[in-house]
């Protein structure tokens, strides 16, 4: 008798989408997308000895205080934290015309000073307006000085605008007025 | 006549699943090249603030957390704010050895670049921020990050 020749036996790829939605569905629930986002900020460094205090001219300086109870006072006046961008807007280009505000915006400086039981969300928000303050100055001379938003700049032209209008945040040690924690 | 009837009574044919399978594995080489491992159990609870001025960093690896929040459990680690380092409390105290060990264990030619973010309870004083900032400042790791969700903006 003829033993009749087989084929090799194909393999059932039938499961094979079961499978790989078992692998989908693992890395799903495992990982995770979000990405490194937030506020960066650069803190000062450490020093033996405080160097001399520059001398700021009182005009050129904006006070921003918070309380533990997460209250703005800038510059002695009460303020809700919705008006603080436009008015560190409106300190920054200045230019010397309001003699209560600053003289240019190389010059100004904006020292933040918080409890230590300001709400951490608070001071983020008050971080956030004083950037977004900056952002917009900065983004409105690139604009008018290379007609494309800040981003789009060359490195070149972001750091010619940075020198025009330098980022000065100073945050003062805080007091604790409120208690800890 | 029957040229035109020939057809009727037929079954419309499957779909065919054959590239199922193919579909699949590139929704799931997809999801295993831009995720990343979940890394740490969270032991505090964080509710992130919200922000609009926010800078994405592209290099993950330079990138540690400090987490600081309330204990999810508080028979273990009690009920005020505590910071969390890796999969442990840590005490104030410990957030510079934890620093430099970071540190340490990146290649040599991105030491310098390291980025500290800190992911805070938006209900976390500011009393806690500013000793770790201090303690960042001890070990001279002055580039830090607040950890936040992009806001939508309101104008």
């Amino acid at each position: 008798m003829k033993k009749k020749k087989r084929g090799l036996q194909e393999i059932n790829a039938g499961s094979m989408a079961d499978i790989a939605f078992l692998l989908l569905i693992f890395f799903l629930i495992t990982t995770t997308m979000a990405s490194e986002q937030g506020i960066l900020n650069l803190l000062p460094p450490k020093m033996d000895q405080l160097p001399e205090p520059p001398i700021i001219k009182e005009r050129n300086l904006l006070k921003i205080l918070v309380n533990k109870d997460d209250y703005l006072l800038v510059e002695g006046q009460y303020m809700k934290i919705d008006e603080l961008a436009e008015f560190t807007e409106k300190f920054l280009l200045n230019n010397g015309k309001d003699p209560d505000l600053s003289d240019s915006p190389t010059k100004a400086v904006i020292s933040l000073k918080n409890d230590r039981g300001t709400s951490y969300n608070r001071y983020i928000e008050v971080q956030n307006e004083l950037r977004r303050a900056y952002n917009k100055v900065r983004n409105d001379l690139a604009l008018a000085q290379f007609g494309k938003s800040y981003e789009d700049c060359s490195d070149n032209q972001q750091k010619w605008i940075k020198d025009k209008i330098p980022q000065k945040i100073s945050e003062a040690e805080q007091a604790n007025v409120g208690g800890d924690i | 006549m029957s040229k035109f009837n020939s057809r009727k009574g037929k079954e419309s044919p499957g779909i065919s699943t054959a590239s199922l399978p193919d579909i699949v594995f590139m929704l799931l080489f997809f999801f295993m090249t831009v995720t990343k491992m979940r890394d740490t159990e969270m032991l505090v609870k964080v509710k992130i603030p919200q922000a609009t001025e926010i800078t994405k960093i592209v290099d993950k690896e330079l990138v540690h957390y400090l987490y600081v929040g309330t204990p999810k459990d508080a028979n273990m680690h009690g009920d005020g704010v505590r910071i969390q380092a890796n999969d442990a409390i840590i005490l104030k105290s410990e957030i510079g050895p934890f620093i430099l060990n970071e540190i340490a264990e990146l290649p040599e030619n991105k030491k310098a670049q390291s980025i500290t973010a800190i992911k805070g309870d938006q209900k976390a004083k500011m009393g806690i921020m500013s000793d770790i900032k201090n303690k960042l400042r001890d070990v001279n790791q002055l580039k830090m990050m607040y950890y936040a969700n992009r806001k939508k903006a309101t104008d």
